[in-house]
């Protein structure tokens, strides 16, 4: 008995050593592709996606890489150009090999890369919000996304609006590829809602002054105003809206959700209403909340290393990197078997963007419940109930 | 009604001080020059952002600030022409336009890497409610900038018609082998030009960046629209730049509150198309000025 | 065509022909697309400058044309993709004629100036009119000839180039023709022109129309390559990036346009791992080549060569 009892202690160690030399002895590394738009038009989202990226693929690493794989993501710059996210993701494909690819930022590129994935049979995490990228399904078999759909975001909005008996609405959006996914959707959800759009108007990414539009929305005899975009037209916007005293509430996108644009807009910005990602406002959340805890370490140690905050955009890219690296984990290196993994078994998948539940039909798995309605109060986020 | 046309108004005039601002940058270069440069963008988005710097970052008073970022934005030009375009002497005049290009890619790398994607802003330059007329507002800080905007252009004025060296910077346009022949030092009022120009536009750009905020890609849609206003006055003729400013500005505003938003930089632009068909050397150009120019 | 662009041409089609056989891989294919693609923008721009002395700022209009007019109409009219290509290259030469009358009546930059707010309007139209708006649209056809798909980047690369080298040897035939004498007239002297009875103004149309359509063509092939198409493509950057092929690879050489195109695609890729300081260096580059050789450089390897005869 005592030497068949010493005979498992001597194997224990042996087992012990040799996972302990697997752990330190790099195995051959995993390898995924992001494509990003850290620079162009589009870097307000590639910028956070990118350091996200690089700050998980460290982590993952010290903490002993994937199943003693390290893991190597290779970003590349789309410059928030279509042609070139198609060149950035045939060069890993062919040059680099890797495994799969998250991103792009934006729904055009992803839209391009949509026939290079499919023939390459690889998987795609999409870091873009728009509808066509995952759908349909059955024509986007590789193709998956982690942003909400812009339509629960546009939810969220209405529902809350018509709880206070708000149903004629102006809305106003930026020229661009953001602004005008969002145009889309307030338009085809507001009679889902019994909501009028009584105005329609638009604006440059680059305009200075957005009184006009607001001043034409009011005339229209809206009851609120839904702005939808991203980058400085947002304060600036707030900012002339303060400035008219419009008196009907202003409503933003969820590129909303960053302490800077309170900072810029200054007390303009307060009572300003937007559905926010829970990210920006995890510290407010119950303790129950199952996001709470990897929301409350992403941001920390994201603003621990770039000294700024990750915004619901950077989550996007972790959400589909940890997709990504939870598939390498449980199936290995095997493209389809990554592919099969993201579509039957994130369920119930808590991530930055909400709680995810992907099937067959759904490659994005978030509903409007991803969302909370978050107010600007004495400066700081302030949930509404 | 009469609000709502009040306010549109004074909308087209906030957006159009911003263009006349840069429009008048565009006018000093190529006025000796008769290079297009293309990189004054750049100049304006480096005055909102060392403002920024200066004032918000290192905190100095105000003046402090400004001076030194009229300084610096001065030193920018004064490099740019000493480097790059002082050794494209003799060159096609096409050539001298694509390098202002390729500068203007250096300088954007530079302040991205410096100040990075977002957006920067400070405060107005006086706090308080905005002023309200007939029942439209204005900003304080658009008052602030139609005022800077008159006051450089009384400068210019000033400069090119009442000075010696405003009269024989203009000579060297005009005709640059005659002005080298009665003694000016045609070189020297290239520099100068270049520097002029960087500070009118680091003046603009830190008297916009409150209302618009700034952030490293701001130029090349600055310098679009100011170019355009320096067209529309006649290239060349510095009030023109500062009219035409408005016009588009106004005809902008106008466009997005009685047809649509959308369009609006469309119909500015057609309308400018229209002025160079009917009256090709701009609002104020005289067809003289125009012949002596080749593209 | 002189001898020697004859044996250039030569060279340049045995290297397009080897060039897939030897490279296989789609993402230096692709690159090799683009640069085709480019090199047809550049050389329409190349023949407005260098042969009748007129700058564009507004090809990216055309281009933009090209690539929607010629998805459009195989999308929802159903037209094969040749005879769309060829409706929208007839759309762009209209849309050219139309600019270039008012604004070639006059002389100096204003075609540059028209041409730059013809461009932006495009722009706008795209944004506002465009299928899918500003997010662009997607699930474009590709080109489909007698049953041959161009679905590959190694027939798209074959298909680009090949037309890339009829649209060279036109060209060439062109600038050695009456035309192509009156227009280097004109270069020279305007008004010398004028009085040998040269109808300048209706020349210089005639340049800008080619210099439309070869845009269009190489913006119809772009969306039938990649198959999605949105308006940040034809941004007034685009325009000025084709300037720059030109001026960089010399305005007055077409193999100046080609070689400028080549360049400006290659580029920004050699300077991937140069991450975010990519757009630095870019810049840098751009601005030292300028510098330093500002004829460009075909004219620059042209003279060398010159002087080396002279010496030998």
């Amino acid at each position: 008995m005592r030497s068949k009892h010493s005979f498992f202690k001597f194997l224990a160690v042996v087992a012990a050593v040799l996972c302990f030399v697997a752990k330190g002895y790099s195995k051959e590394p995993y390898k995924i592709g992001a494509i990003f738009a850290v620079t162009g038009p589009a870097s307000f989202l590639g910028e956070p996606e990118k350091n996200t990226a690089i700050m998980l693929m460290d982590q993952i690493n010290k903490a002993g890489g994937i199943n003693g794989h390290p893991l190597e993501i290779i970003v590349e710059d789309s410059k928030s150009v279509e042609a070139d996210a198609v060149l950035a993701a045939k060069k890993l494909l062919e040059k680099d090999k890797v495994l799969a690819i998250v991103g792009p930022s934006t729904t055009g590129e992803s839209m391009a890369l949509v026939p290079v994935m499919n023939n390459a049979k690889t998987t795609l995490v999409s870091c873009a919000a728009g509808y066509p990228i995952t759908n349909p399904v059955n024509e986007r078999y590789w193709i998956f996304k982690t942003p909400q759909y812009d339509v629960s975001a546009v939810d969220a909005i209405y529902t809350h609006m018509k709880k206070h008996g708000i149903t004629k609405v102006g809305i106003v959006t930026i020229a661009t590829g953001f602004g005008d996914a969002g145009r889309k959707a307030l338009l085809s959800e507001a009679p889902k809602f019994g909501i009028t759009i009584v105005a329609d108007e638009r604006y440059g990414a680059k305009d200075s002054d957005m009184t006009t539009q607001l001043t034409k929305v009011k005339a229209a005899g809206a009851q609120a105003v839904i702005n939808w975009s991203v980058g400085p037209g947002q304060v600036v916007i707030t900012k002339n809206w303060h400035d008219l005293k419009l008196g009907i509430p202003l409503y933003q996108s969820h590129g909303w959700g960053s302490k800077k644009n309170i900072e810029l807009a200054g007390k303009a910005a307060e009572g300003v209403i937007a559905p926010l990602g829970r990210l920006v406002v995890w510290d407010k959340l119950s303790d129950k909340n199952p996001q709470k805890a990897l929301l409350k370490k992403y941001e920390q140690d994201y603003k621990a290393r770039f000294k700024t905050e990750p915004g619901t955009f950077g989550g996007h890219a972790y959400d589909a990197v940890m997709m990504v690296v939870d598939a390498l984990k449980k199936v290995g290196p095997n493209k389809a078997k990554i592919r099969d993994y993201i579509e039957k078994k994130i369920k119930n998948w808590p991530g930055t963007g909400g709680i995810f539940n992907m099937s067959e039909k759904d490659h994005c798995g978030l509903d409007m419940t991803a969302f909370e309605m978050v107010t600007v109060k004495n400066g700081d986020w302030e949930i509404l109930k | 009604m009469l609000t709502v046309l009040m306010q549109f108004l004074f909308s087209g005039i906030t957006i159009g001080a911003v263009y006349a601002l840069v429009g008048l940058g565009f006018n000093i270069i190529y006025n000796a020059t008769s290079i297009i440069n293309l990189a004054q963008g750049e100049f304006v988005v480096m005055g909102g952002l060392l403002m920024w710097f200066f004032s918000e970052s290192v905190k100095l008073p105000f003046f402090i600030s400004v001076i030194l970022t009229i300084l610096s934005v001065g030193l920018v030009g004064l490099l740019m022409e000493r480097l790059t375009i002082k050794p494209l002497k003799g060159a096609e005049l096409l050539v001298m336009i694509m390098i202002t290009v390729a500068v203007s890619i250096v300088l954007r790398g530079v302040i991205m890497f410096k100040f990075g994607k977002d957006p920067y802003g400070y405060a107005p330059f006086t706090a308080g409610e905005p002023v309200i007329i007939l029942g439209a507002v204005i900003q304080q800080q658009v008052l602030w900038v139609l005022g800077i905007t008159l006051f450089l252009i009384f400068l210019v004025y000033l400069f090119f018609n009442k000075t010696m060296l405003g009269k024989a910077m203009s000579a060297c346009a005009v005709n640059p082998l005659a002005a080298r022949l009665v003694g000016i030092n045609v070189s020297k009022m290239i520099m100068l030009s270049f520097i002029l120009s960087a500070i009118l536009g680091a003046v603009g750009g830190i008297a916009i960046t409150p209302i618009s905020l700034m952030e490293y890609d701001k130029g090349p849609a600055l310098a679009v629209k100011g170019f355009c206003a320096a067209i529309m006055g006649g290239l060349g003729q510095g009030m023109g730049a500062v009219v035409g400013g408005f016009i588009i500005g106004i005809l902008e505003s106008l466009t997005a509150g009685y047809i649509h938003s959308g369009f609006k930089d469309a119909v500015a632009l057609v309308i400018m198309l229209a002025i160079l068909v009917f009256k090709p050397s701009g609002i104020f150009g005289s067809k003289s000025v125009l012949q002596v120019r080749k593209f | 065509m002189g001898k020697s662009n004859f044996f250039v041409l030569i060279c340049l089609s045995i290297l397009i022909l080897v060039f897939p056989l030897i490279v296989t891989d789609s993402y230096n294919l692709t690159i090799g697309v683009f640069a085709g693609i480019n090199a047809l923008l550049a050389i329409g721009l190349c023949i407005l400058m260098g042969f009748a002395g007129q700058a564009s700022l507004g090809q990216a209009g055309f281009y933009g044309i090209g690539a929607y007019v010629s998805a459009i109409l195989s999308i929802n009219y159903g037209l094969p993709v040749a005879v769309s290509m060829v409706i929208a290259a007839i759309v762009s030469g209209i849309s050219a004629i139309a600019i270039a009358v008012p604004a070639l009546r006059l002389r100096g930059h204003y075609l540059a100036v028209a041409t730059l707010g013809f461009g932006e309007i495009v722009y706008v139209i795209l944004n506002e009119l465009g299928p899918g708006g500003p997010s662009g649209f997607g699930d474009i056809p590709h080109l489909n000839l007698f049953g041959f798909v161009f679905d590959s980047s190694q027939s798209n690369f074959y298909l680009v180039w090949v037309f890339v080298i009829l649209v060279v040897i036109f060209s060439f035939n062109l600038i050695n023709s009456r035309i192509g004498r009156a227009l280097k007239a004109i270069h020279d002297s305007e008004v010398a022109s004028n009085a040998m009875g040269l109808d300048v103004a209706v020349l210089k149309i005639k340049v800008f129309i080619l210099s439309a359509v070869y845009a269009s063509f190489a913006g119809s092939f772009y969306g039938h390559f990649v198959s999605f198409l949105s308006p940040s493509t034809f941004s007034l950057f685009q325009s000025i990036l084709v300037l720059m092929m030109v001026i960089l690879g010399g305005a007055t050489n077409i193999w100046g346009a080609v070689l400028g195109a080549i360049i400006i695609t290659i580029l920004p890729e050699a300077l991937r791992k140069f991450e975010e300081l990519d757009v630095l260096v870019y810049g840098i580059i751009l601005t030292l080549s300028i510098l330093f050789i500002r004829k460009g450089i075909v004219p620059l390897i042209i003279d060398k060569l010159k002087v080396e005869k002279k010496h030998a």
